[in-house]
């Protein structure tokens, strides 16, 4: 999906409004835009910047700070994989390389067709039942070589459910 | 506005209906370690199988047991039978567990983890007798698992808000503070500091605005517990929040979590909804007079975010950087208003304090350090879980006794508690108690709770070299001794790993170390050499063999590193 910098800047504004904590800051602005979009346009900083009165250049400050804003849209599925040092003794290194390798990354970002995106993460939360995933949002834990193949297996043949 | 005894009767009535009437209750725990285990799924086979065979149950998504390693579990209370729980049940064994179950009365007893109440099952322990729950005392969790924490009567009808009551009604402001100064409670989030004294400095700095903030980022990977009690018993850290208010004399309150954690939030974010209506929060709580606020605030991937300065930036909206101290919290925080701030645990603790009063709680323990620690252990150990333990008990007792002991008959090597800046400790070094002093004699911290256990084949280089990584990754770039620090500990350790060490890299390393330790403005700088120097106190061995016979003891140090380097720009 791609938006027209204009629905963009729409959403975004939308997003910005329908906050509903209490408490609206640059940072809880961001969290909403990318909530909203999966990431943060440029044209999203600039809504935020006007919406918070602040500076185009505080609100790329705060965005750059916190490891999880991104400014690519995102791929059709979010993989994530842990690396804390739970999952790490049990088994992370291979799980990891296992998802570049299927999906031809060397790193963190898109694969080419858009298809995913791959995350690392310090911690998922569920280090009793390392090694753990989040994949569109479904925690896995105790996961296999074998097991992340076939998940990204089938993920690669169905839309986002 | 209902007073607390009409809550209560309504509360106790709605409980009778639930636990005692004439359908079963099928209770799963959804907390995060039950999700990763696959219990949303076990929840949508179960909804469909119950009304596939018409089967008339309550159905309620409940916390965490603390028993990761039997996850998904399922609990089952027919009218008149114990309440049964089932291991590890997976959404295909759902249709079988309900015939046999629900619409008959066989158990299958070899997929039963233990039972709670009357009755007795073949070859099957009582739930409390489990080794994993034996040794337990569940105060800050003696909710979790069992009630559904979306359902504030459930709360109210297992005696919560009475504590608050009691505040409110019964007690001033500086009596409660002293209730929890008498019970020696000490902050759970790191620096084990008095609550009662800390609530004490806010008291008594004037303001008409004051803040209470609960810290609930908890970016200590191996640790679980805060997200843990958000998600099994929300209430407990509520009502603990407002006495903390009431305490203090202030008004306002957040809840400081890591976005993206979607039931911690969620569950908190719905807790504060029926506190609201309920009239326990808002203006005029339970006709006492007494008005206290509390939001949920989201901040994003910042470990450092936690400690308590940068927690206010954040809340402002702000690059999660720590302050200058002085001013201290207590005089100009948020906002520069007069603030305290309590982990999760902490707060959690209170609301029993205060209805059992601080003797009582003074009572469990040793020393110094009363109460219980809620620990979370994972990695190479048997039974994996969440679990509240008194105070004084070795960590030996932990490991082997409700951990099981290390698997596959391997032996221990070493552990690594408190989170990243808590370094390790050597698996011979486990004789000692859980208390605050003693672990630290040890130079190790009870910190966070969480305690990661690794077996021998695990390499301390490499184990040493995943803490720089992850503490290089989450230094917040303020103060250079700790940015540029990191980075170039974790590049010697990278270097070392794979071997390639140059003449005077271990010195090189206790230099920076030294820099970081007197150089740095927050803990994450002044304890960042910890997991270097932890490791090489204990494992020389494991070091030298890299540095100087050119290979890894495990094999473990296979180059198949994640490092994520990055430094806040
Ligand atoms: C780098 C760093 C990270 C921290 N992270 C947390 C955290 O995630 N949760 C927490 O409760 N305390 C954390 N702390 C400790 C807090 O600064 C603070 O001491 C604590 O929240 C006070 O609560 P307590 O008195 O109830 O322990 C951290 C400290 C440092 C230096
Ligand atoms: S010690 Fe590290 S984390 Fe703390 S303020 Fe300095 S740079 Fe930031
Ligand atoms: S270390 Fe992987 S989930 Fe905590």
């Amino acid at each position: 999906m791609s938006y027209s910098s204009q629905a963009l800047r729409e959403q975004a504004r939308k997003a910005l409004h329908l906050q509903s904590h209490r408490t609206v800051t640059v940072l809880s602005s961001l969290l909403a835009v990318q909530d909203e979009l999966g990431y943060v346009p440029t044209e999203a900083i600039e809504e935020v910047a006007s919406f918070t009165d602040s500076t185009i250049n505080d609100v790329w400050g705060v965005a750059s700070f916190y490891t999880n804003f991104r400014f690519a849209a995102p791929g059709l599925h979010n993989l994530e994989v842990c690396w804390g040092p739970t999952c790490h003794l049990l088994g992370a290194p291979r799980i990891l390389q296992e998802a570049q390798h299927s999906l031809g990354l060397s790193g963190e970002g898109e694969t080419e067709d858009k298809r995913f995106t791959l995350r690392y993460n310090t911690c998922l939360g569920a280090c009793s039942q390392g090694p753990v995933i989040n994949i569109d949002h479904r925690l896995i834990g105790q996961v296999t070589v074998e097991r992340i193949r076939r998940i990204l297996t089938e993920l690669n043949g169905s839309p986002r459910s | 506005m209902a007073t607390y005894a009409e809550l209560k009767a309504k509360a106790d009535e709605r409980w009778q209906t639930l636990a005692h009437g004439d359908r079963a209750w099928v209770r799963v725990g959804t907390a995060i370690c039950g999700k990763a285990a696959g219990a949303s799924l076990v929840v949508e086979s179960l909804k469909a199988e119950l009304s596939r065979r018409g089967v008339q149950a309550h159905l309620s998504e409940v916390g965490c047991l603390g028993l990761c390693y039997a996850e998904p579990i399922v609990d089952i209370l027919k009218p008149g039978k114990p309440r049964v729980f089932f291991k590890n049940v997976t959404p295909d064994q759902v249709p079988e567990l309900v015939e046999s179950y629900l619409i008959h009365d066989n158990p299958k007893n070899d997929s039963v983890l233990g039972y709670l109440g009357e009755g007795s099952l073949d070859g099957v322990s009582p739930l409390d007798q489990l080794s994993t729950m034996k040794k337990q005392i569940r105060i800050a969790l003696r909710n979790a698992g069992h009630i559904d924490p979306l359902d504030i009567y459930q709360y109210i009808a297992n005696g919560g808000y009475a504590g608050l009551n009691k505040a409110l009604f019964e007690l001033k402001p500086q009596q409660v503070a002293e209730e929890v100064t008498k019970s020696g409670l000490r902050g759970r989030g790191g620096a084990a500091f008095p609550t009662g004294t800390k609530w004490s400095f806010l008291a008594r700095t004037p303001g008409t605005t004051k803040y209470m903030l609960c810290n609930c980022e908890e970016g200590d990977p191996g640790a679980y517990n805060d997200k843990g009690i958000l998600e099994s018993d929300p209430h407990t850290l509520i009502e603990g929040m407002i006495i903390g208010g009431y305490a203090t004399e202030s008004n306002y309150g957040y809840i400081f979590i890591r976005h993206g954690h979607e039931g911690p939030i969620e569950r908190t974010e719905k807790a504060l909804e029926q506190a609201y209506e309920a009239g326990l929060l808002g203006q005029n709580i339970l006709g006492s007079g007494f008005s206290f606020d509390i939001e949920v605030s989201l901040t994003g991937d910042s470990y450092v975010s936690g400690e308590e300065t940068a927690l206010m930036e954040s809340i402002e909206g702000k690059r999660a950087m720590p302050r200058y101290r002085p001013p201290f919290p207590a005089q100009s925080g948020l906002w520069g208003k007069p603030s305290n701030i309590n982990n999760v645990k902490t707060l959690a603790y209170v609301p029993e304090i205060i209805t059992r009063g601080g003797d009582w709680f003074a009572g469990i323990g040793v020393g110094r350090s009363k109460g219980t620690v809620i620990l979370c252990l994972s990695g190479n150990i048997t039974y994996p879980g969440m679990y509240e333990i008194p105070m004084g008990m070795t960590l030996r007792q932990v490991l082997e006794d409700v951990g099981g002991g290390v698997p596959n008959g391997k032996k221990l090597k070493l552990l690594q508690t408190g989170g990243p800046l808590g370094g390790v400790l050597s698996g011979d070094k486990i004789d000692i108690a859980l208390d605050f002093e003693q672990m630290a004699q040890a130079g190790a911290i009870l910190g966070s709770g969480g305690i990661i256990v690794a077996d021998e084949d695990t390499c301390a280089v490499d184990m040493a070299r995943v803490l720089v990584a992850f503490c290089q990754f989450e230094s917040c770039g303020k103060c250079f001794p700790c940015r540029l620090g990191m980075t170039h500990l974790l590049e010697v350790l990278e270097r070392i790993s794979n071997c390639q060490t140059r003449p005077g890299d271990m010195e090189l390393m206790q230099g920076i170390g030294r820099s970081m330790t007197l150089g740095s403005l927050c803990g994450h700088g002044q304890l960042g050499f910890n997991p270097v120097q932890s490791a090489f106190r204990y494992f020389a061995e494991d070091f030298e063999a890299h540095m100087k016979k050119g290979r890894c003891l495990t094999g473990q140090c296979t180059g198949l590193h994640i490092t994520p380097t990055r430094t806040r720009p």
